[in-house]
């Protein structure tokens, strides 16, 4: 493969690709997201290709497998262009169906359309759908419609002329301003303005410097980044190259969680493909700029998508976060100028250059510009990836998009921020969501997971949760941090196992106050936030909790019982069947019963009846 | 041990003392363990501290210094598992391999592990067994993917058929 040298020549490409993709040509898009996958999605792919061949299809139609669709709740998806058809729950049985009909007869199969769960409307075309309607795709913009796994795809939909443009139309700091000006924010969690940092790494002391893509997504519920790197690779090797142009750096790392081997492979691909074609390697675009990019893998601690702990990791160390009076644009990895990002805001850089930063600043609030990437998850109709521009309310989110509560239950709260953001309650549904609001409200955007809570989740067991998992991943390097969280957790613990005490929330508030005092990094300084916002919003929880030894949403092992009522249990004999421990009694076609004394509450009796008829209490 | 197996996976990284991470996560997938001589024989060719080697090794959750089981089981507690009973489910698993989330069953068949977020949701709850995913757990399913693991039947529970 010959190099791509100018604009001009890539352009050329872009048109040759075009050309022998014949767009209107028939394209089966399945979607092969980690989601859709583990509900069968490679199977669906491979019955397709089958019957195309057996039907006669060969060559006539493009197979191809995609990255994230982000509907992972109706997975796995297909979708048929150019007519746009969006087929949901596909399985290895509807191949011969979807190519017999659809692809050779070009009728649509009314069983595969999504269905308006109100209106029971069958829905045909993708963006007519009320969980894509609303959104506004601009980081996900190539997720689900093209190959991951072939540069030539992406350079077909526009791919590298933002590269093409920076390298040979622009200056550093042209490139720095037109960021700055986008009003662009760290999507990582920490929201500081992107421009403004690679200012200052451009201009800090040293000869080298590093780019660094955070790929290390920890935050529970949260997966935009993953599918960014699986379903567009190219998007943030290109954000990367235009980065690291504007900067002055020639190395530039990708720190990827080991949890996410899928996308470890589509970012290899994409890194060799880009070599390929000459967007990495010497003299990109013929400008003298060097540039080249590595993948490490994470090793499974949340602490490391703290940039400072990120880059001991780097290094090869244990990933301690440091003091940052030094910041790391000054001296970070090997004590260089290093600029670190993360996936979503690297994604964002390519279209900021080719649309220009007005048209990005046009979207969202005064502090925020642009779109977010949510993953809608928890007690909520429609879970999956939604891009939305900032500003948008809670309500229109799980709603619109999200198609509002699981089996129409109450809206309780919905948490965002990963573990250590906070929860948002019912009366703040109204909000706009960004960056400063997330925060006033005592919690805050993190990387953007959103979960969801109905009134059968409790919220000092949320607390709990979320204490729990931050005093294991402490690092344990500040005490307070170490030691407090770890009293925080103690302190909760004896709360949902019917222990606490008038004490016990003034206890939680004191301990708050010293272990943000007294911690380094944030995931110490904002340790105690789970705990503080359901304080703050959920306080009645912790107090039937504690005066009236009671857990209102049925949780708390220790606080509840299992019985079956009466009057809804058929006799169908499944919890007498399932119950390990002997615990249920009852003949066949007859009320059930549940004897305290033997029950462990494991909830399998629950988890089985189909007649709601085991309630916990 | 099979000390050239090492080098080649250290050759692989060109002994790189960055690349430490990479070459035992290479290691513990092929041992399933970081064994003791392998650590050496890093340190010795990377020329690093064996403390920082064994800061590495135990600093990090995705490895082990005790073999691990065959199969390992994953149990997702990120929030949304957590949510639809993903602490219940790693108390099902742990009461029918009896072993406790950390730990080996005796016959070094499976290790059972908890996880932070697979970041698959919309499976809530969900199961990771090796590289296969079960979405939506639930307590009466567990023993039916230990027997696909465990032909042999063992660790039934009551009132399976």
């Amino acid at each position: 493969m010959e190099k791509i040298k100018t604009p001009q020549g890539l352009e050329k490409l872009r048109q040759a690709i075009r050309a022998e993709q014949k767009p209107e040509r028939l394209q089966v898009t399945v979607c092969g997201g980690t989601g859709c996958l583990s509900n069968g999605a490679d199977q669906v792919v491979a019955a397709l290709a089958e019957e195309m061949e057996k039907q006669g299809l060969n060559g006539t139609v493009h197979l191809k497998k995609s990255g994230c669709h982000g509907f992972c709740e109706r997975g796995p998806l297909v979708t048929i262009y150019p007519q746009d058809i969006f087929y949901q729950r596909v399985s290895e049985k509807d191949a011969a169906e979807i190519v017999a009909e659809t692809l050779i007869k070009a009728k649509t199969i009314e069983r595969l359309l999504y269905s308006d769960p109100q209106t029971e409307e069958k829905i045909p075309r993708h963006d007519e759908i009320p969980f894509y309607k609303h959104q506004m795709r601009i980081a996900l913009r190539n997720n689900g419609r093209i190959d991951p796994a072939n540069i030539r795809d992406y350079i077909a939909s526009g791919g590298y002329a933002a590269l093409a443009k920076a390298l040979t139309s622009m200056t550093s700091e042209q490139i720095i301003r037109e960021i700055e000006k986008s009003g662009l924010r760290g999507r990582g969690g920490g929201g500081f303005p992107a421009g403004r940092k690679w200012r200052s790494c451009r201009d800090a002391h040293g000869d080298v410097r590093y780019v660094v893509c955070n790929g290390d997504e920890g935050d529970p519920g949260a997966f935009m980044d993953r599918s960014i790197m699986e379903g567009d690779p190219h998007s943030v090797i290109e954000g990367m190259i235009i980065g690291a142009f504007a900067i002055g750096s020639n190395q530039g790392y990708i720190y990827v969680r080991n949890e996410y081997p899928l996308a470890v492979k589509h970012l290899t691909i994409a890194l060799e493909q880009a070599r390929e074609y000459g967007f990495l390697g010497k003299n990109i675009f013929d400008t003298g700029f060097d540039f080249d990019v590595r993948i490490n893998r994470g090793g499974g601690a949340f602490v490391c998508g703290e940039s400072s702990a990120l880059m001991a990791s780097l290094e090869g160390r244990a990933g301690e976060p440091r003091a940052k009076y030094i910041h790391t644009v000054e001296r970070g990895l090997y004590d260089k100028p290093t600029n670190l990002n993360n996936v979503e805001t690297w994604a964002n850089v390519p279209v900021i250059i080719t649309r220009g930063a007005d048209w990005f600043a046009s979207m969202g609030t005064a502090g925020s510009k642009g779109t977010k990437v949510f993953s809608l998850v928890g007690k909520v109709k429609n879970t999956g990836l939604v891009e939305v521009p900032m500003g948008i309310t809670l309500r229109d989110i799980i709603y619109k998009i999200g198609g509002g509560i699981l089996k129409d239950r109450d809206f309780k709260a919905v948490q965002t921020g990963g573990p250590s953001g906070g929860c948002i309650p019912k009366s703040l549904i109204d909000m706009p969501v960004d960056f400063d609001e997330l925060t006033k409200a005592g919690s805050m955007m993190g990387s953007g997971g959103m979960i969801v809570m109905d009134d059968t989740d409790c919220m000092v067991d949320v607390a709990k949760y979320f204490t729990k998992f931050l005093e294991e991943e402490s690092c344990g390097k500040c005490t307070p941090c170490r030691e407090g969280v770890r009293r925080m957790k103690e302190v909760l613990i004896d709360i949902t196992e019917g222990r606490g005490t008038e004490e016990s929330t003034a206890l939680l508030e004191e301990l708050s106050e010293a272990i943000i005092l007294g911690s380094l990094c944030a995931l110490g300084t904002t340790a105690p936030n789970p705990v503080l916002s359901t304080l703050r919003y959920f306080r009645n929880e912790y107090e039937a909790h504690i005066k009236e030894k009671r857990c209102p949403a049925g949780v708390c092992k220790e606080l509840i019982m299992y019985s079956i009522m009466e009057d809804l249990c058929n006799g169908c004999h499944r919890c007498f069947r399932e119950c390990p421990q002997q615990a249920v009694s009852g003949e066949v076609k007859k009320p059930h019963r549940i004897d305290p004394a033997k029950c462990i509450k494991c909830g399998i009796c629950y988890d089985v009846c189909k007649f709601d008829a085991v309630v916990k209490k | 041990m099979d000390l050239k197996k090492v080098d080649e996976i250290i050759d692989k990284y060109n002994a790189e003392k960055s690349f430490l991470i990479g070459i035992f996560q290479d290691i513990q997938a092929q041992w399933r363990y970081l064994p003791r001589e392998a650590i050496a024989r890093v340190v010795e060719r990377l020329g690093i501290p064996l403390t920082q080697a064994y800061m590495v090794a135990t600093f990090y959750k995705s490895f082990s210094l005790v073999p691990r089981g065959e199969h390992e089981i994953n149990v997702c507690l990120g929030t949304a598992c957590h949510l639809r009973g993903g602490q219940r489910l790693v108390e099902n698993f742990e009461r029918t391999l009896k072993v406790k989330a950390g730990g080996t069953t005796a016959d070094m068949k499976f290790t059972l592990e908890t996880v932070n977020c697979l970041g698959a949701c919309a499976l809530a709850p969900l199961v990771r067994v090796d590289q296969k995913n079960y979405g939506k757990m639930s307590g009466d399913k567990i023993s039916k993917i230990i027997k696909e693991y465990r032909p042999d039947g063992e660790g039934k529970t009551h009132g399976e058929n």
